[in-house]
């Protein structure tokens, strides 16, 4: 099949950028998205033009790697599904395309579709984890864990850290990622001596990192990739209520 | 070159204990005063940062991620063996390093192997206290299943995910330290070379990939954790950006590569479906258990599976191996199916697959229960072929999936260079020819969390302290060096790009020293490929600017590695003149098809050491001792 793609171009994070026109011609219905922007990059190498710079490594789903709006949808059209795993036969003959970067304050163009998405990373550097230094573990059944919060730790901790939920969100909050780690260790024993900080932790760095306010819209769950439940903001929500209630006195002593 | 496995004396079970005793330590107080610097972050350079961080010592990690979450750690599927014997049938650390060094088929050291059964069941452990969520009995106890061919349920998994979630495990770890000041962690910077200041490594040389910046860092020791090499051949079911530039340019500078000729086909991948294929993507074994692998009997036949009437079906893993069937090791199972589809078997648009039929299964235990076990498997499939396994079989082939070879090194990790120590993928240390199922897993985190933490220390405890100051020639010289490589790159401004040399290459290399390698093809190999380097180099077409984020430019630098460290693994499958694991040389064989070995002239590991790019590299050999394992032939029929 024959496509009309519109690429948002930019240089670099001080470029005003602007979309350009290509023509991908002999599309294969079996090939994938990237792999149809692979085959636009080669042509535009061989005709000495900079391909278009986008993220991807695993192509299968799961490094969180790849992202990009497809026709102002988080990795396009189908739902449950990375850019790298979405294939042509979604689209069809004719179609014209619009593919832009995730557009977030927190989430800075660095070129073309390449966002900087290090924010992340500082939120669970903040508290999204539970401190066991190497060595000093009990045996690992020492500690039952009833299949059904494991099962739902799980679940939780699915999140690839792709971004789309920022893209999708009219505030571009990252709530739902944040959200999902802390469901994730809240539902584990093991996760019960740091909860309260944690929570609290978290979702301070969130605020600070830039992202916006969570205001219920659910945008974020229906561009999840993995699924991830709106349920666990309201989850967060909850601990993040007791946290701040069990915090107050500590804080009122120290400041008294 | 020094070869020298330092392996403790004493019995194999009592070393680990012994070493750790007679180690040297570096005083708590001490610790910080040593930068460490370690490249990559997946399983084995996340939780080898993390815990050397917290250790107290200076630790300064690298990956070309954007975050270290994105390591090709996280693709791993299907589980993580240990020795706990929860399931009392019978495991134990004896029995993980016996199938261990088997499954090797007797290439690997007996010691390392050792130590690596022991560390599985501080892993597990490890893994739990830090919340992953590793699959569970309605109990509440640890669930475990069989995988590979094992004879006992030791395999830990959380659903097909266990790569992701262990590897989230190690990088929250990280990032932790990353946090208390530990690890400072730099993302998107590239180790372009090792600084070796007087026959001992200092330091690294880094492009960032944002701003295209060349910069130095020294320290008191180097750790590669840089995984494998599969992406020589183009097509694997590696991430795309897995390369071997790290490893390779160590080897440049004195680290011996060990064994780069093993590397582990994959049976059960989803076949090319044209030109524009980038990469592939694996289906987990488990299918086997319940699939029946089959070809038309006609070579040619056009029609469509469900008109193949049962008669004119020939499933013939279960006519070769009656006993095993489909259930046959891997690399046995993949050079069948590739037998089947070069005698014009093969299935599909582009008769490049063989079936892998759930239509019996189905029909003995019921569509919810095949759901139950492949359900998210099967929507993968569909969602890349546009086909449902439920309807229609699926299609598979095999492809390059693991490299067991890698940078020698000795039993505390140290390559032959001082102060440069490589674990996890990188390393050639624990799996010989062939890799089990759930092993890479367990060894990347038993060399990051266990074993270099401590192995580290008694290296730094025996060196003098003497700090390298950044505009030290060797720094300088190594810096100019790499930025010459940039700028020659940028230079060539050809007329092809530089995935068509990739590809050009990974076919070349398939071909040659894929899953089967003869003689004839490994020499004809030897004189392509450096034909391919030098129209590379005069030909190839790098756009934009060095100085800026430039993805063509990074594979560029990759490829061009790749372009000569192809040409040590054919040297490597050429003087290899038996076969033995994966490496199958079809000179070698046995009646009925299966690899040959030749303990007499073979067990050994072959170090290889670098003379030069197009000069013949220099062979040396580690022997290998069995005194705690009797070698024996693998028998599947
Ligand atoms: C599809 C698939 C499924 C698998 N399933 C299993 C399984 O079920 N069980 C099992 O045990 N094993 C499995 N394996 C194998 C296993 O996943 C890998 O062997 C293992 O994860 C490798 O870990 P590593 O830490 O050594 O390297 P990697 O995870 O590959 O990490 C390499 C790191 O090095 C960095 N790096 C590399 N070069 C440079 C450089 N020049 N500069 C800076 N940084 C660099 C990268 O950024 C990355 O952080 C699977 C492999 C594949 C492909
Ligand atoms: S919550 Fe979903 S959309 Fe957000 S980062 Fe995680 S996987 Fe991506
Ligand atoms: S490339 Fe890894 S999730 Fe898409």
């Amino acid at each position: 099949m024959k496509l009309t793609l519109h690429v948002w171009r930019q240089s670099g994070p001080n470029d005003p950028g602007r979309h350009e026109r290509y023509e991908a011609d002999d599309v294969s219905e079996h090939m994938s998205f990237l792999e149809m922007l692979d085959v636009v990059n080669e042509r535009l190498v061989g005709q000495g033009e900079e391909p278009i710079a986008f993220e991807h490594d695993c192509r299968e789903g799961i490094c969180g790697s790849c992202g990009m709006m497809i026709n102002g949808v988080p990795h396009g059209p189908k739902t449950l599904t990375t850019a790298c795993q979405l294939h042509m036969r979604s689209f069809r003959d004719g179609d014209e395309i619009w593919i832009d970067p995730w557009r977030a304050t927190a989430f800075p163009v660095l070129k073309d579709l390449v966002v900087d998405r290090s924010g992340f990373d500082r939120i669970i550097a903040s508290g999204g984890y539970i401190s066991v230094r190497t060595g000093s573990a009990p045996d690992g059944n020492a500690i039952p864990v009833p299949k059904d919060n494991a099962d739902a730790a799980f679940d939780a901790a699915t999140c690839i850290g792709c971004g789309a939920c920022v893209a999708a969100c009219p505030n571009a909050s990252a709530m739902l990622f944040t959200s999902a780690k802390v469901a994730h260790l809240a539902q584990v024993p093991q996760g019960q001596a740091e909860r309260w900080d944690r929570v609290l932790a978290m979702v301070d760095r969130h605020d600070a990192e830039g992202f916006g306010n969570c205001t219920n819209h659910g945008a974020c769950q229906t561009a999840c990739p993995k699924g991830i439940s709106i349920d666990y903001i309201a989850q967060l929500n909850r601990d993040l209520i007791r946290a701040t209630l069990r915090a107050r006195p500590v804080e009122a002593g120290r400041d008294a | 070159m020094q070869l020298n496995s330092n392996v403790p004396s004493g019995p194999i079970a009592e070393k680990w204990d012994k070493h750790r005793f007679d180690m040297k330590l570096v005083n708590p107080a001490n610790k910080r005063k040593y930068d460490v610097i370690i490249v990559g972050t997946g399983l084995a350079g996340a939780s080898a940062a993390a815990t050397m961080g917290e250790l107290g010592y200076n630790v300064k990690a690298f990956t070309y991620h954007d975050s270290a979450r994105r390591a090709h750690s996280i693709a791993a599927q299907g589980g993580i063996n240990a020795a706990k014997n929860y399931q009392n049938d019978g495991d134990s650390v004896f029995r993980l390093f016996y199938d261990t060094v088997k499954g090797g088929d007797f290439r690997s050291r007996e010691a390392n192997v050792y130590r690596l059964a022991q560390i599985s069941l501080n892993i597990i452990d490890q893994a739990v206290a830090q919340g992953v969520p590793f699959a569970r009995e309605y109990g509440g106890l640890l669930a475990n299943r069989s995988f590979g061919g094992a004879q006992v349920s030791r395999t830990f998994y959380a659903r097909g995910q266990t790569g992701q979630q262990l590897l989230l495990g190690a990088y929250q770890a990280l990032e932790r330290q990353v946090g208390a000041g530990t690890v400072e962690l730099s993302t998107r910077h590239e180790m372009m070379d090792v600084i070796v200041v007087d026959g001992v490594a200092r330091g690294i040389v880094t492009r960032d990939l944002v701003s295209g910046g060349i910069e130095s860092f020294t320290a008191d020791a180097v750790v590669l954790a840089t995984g494998g090499y599969s992406n020589v051949f183009f097509l694997s079911t590696n991430a795309k950006h897995c390369n071997v530039t790290a490893t390779w340019r160590a080897h440049r500078r004195g680290a011996g590569f060990a064994n780069p000729c093993y590397t582990q086909i994959h049976p059960t991948c989803i076949p090319p479906s044209g030109e524009y294929q980038s990469k592939l993507t694996l289906m987990s074994e488990s299918l086997r258990n319940d699939g029946r692998i089959w070809v038309p009997k006609d070579a040619g036949d056009t029609r469509r599976a469900r008109d193949i009437p049962e008669g004119e079906r020939d499933y013939y893993l279960e006519r070769f191996y009656p006993s095993f069937g489909n259930l046959s090791p891997r690399d046995i199972a993949s050079r069948r199916a590739k037998e089947m589809v070069d005698s014009g078997h093969g299935v599909g648009e582009l008769k490049n697959g063989v079936y892998l039929d759930f239509k019996d299964a189905i029909a003995r235990l019921g569509r919810d229960a095949i759901s139950e076990r492949y359900g998210n498997l099967f929507e993968m499939y569909q969602k890349i072929t546009g086909e449902s396994p439920y309807e229609t079989p699926m299609r598979i082939y095999p492809a390059p999936h693991y490299t067991m070879g890698g940078l020698w090194v000795d039993y505390d990790l140290m390559t032959n260079v001082p102060g440069l120590f490589a674990i996890g993928e990188a390393n050639f240390s624990d799996h010989g020819a062939n890799r089990l199922g759930a092993s890479a897993l367990m060894q990347g985190l038993a060399d990051g969390y266990f074993v270099i933490p401590l192995t580290i220390g008694n290296y730094l405890a025996r060196v003098p302290k003497k700090p390298i100051p950044t505009d030290h020639a060797a720094v300088k010289d190594t810096e100019r060096e790499v930025k010459e490589k940039l700028d020659s790159l940028m230079a060539v401004n050809g007329s092809r790009t530089v995935d068509s040399f990739h590809i050009e290459l990974g076919r070349l290399m398939w071909n040659a020293c894929g899953m089967e390698r003869s003689r004839e093809g490994l020499e004809d190999a030897l004189r392509r490929i450096p034909e391919l380097r030098e129209e590379f180099w005069r030909d190839v077409r790098v756009p934009g600017s060095a100085a800026d984020l430039n993805q063509s430019l990074e594979k560029a630098g990759r490829v061009a590695d790749f372009m000569e460290f192809a040409e040590v693994m054919c040297h490597d499958a050429l003087t290899r003149d038996e076969s033995c694991g994966a490496h199958y040389r079809v000179e070698h064989t046995t009646e009925d098809g299966e690899a040959r070995r030749d303990d007499e002239n073979f067990a050994h590991a072959a170090v290889w050491e670098f003379r030069g790019v197009g000069e013949a590299p220099v062979r040396h050999e580690e022997a290998l001792v069995f005194e705690n394992v009797q070698l024996s032939t693998r028998s599947y029929k």
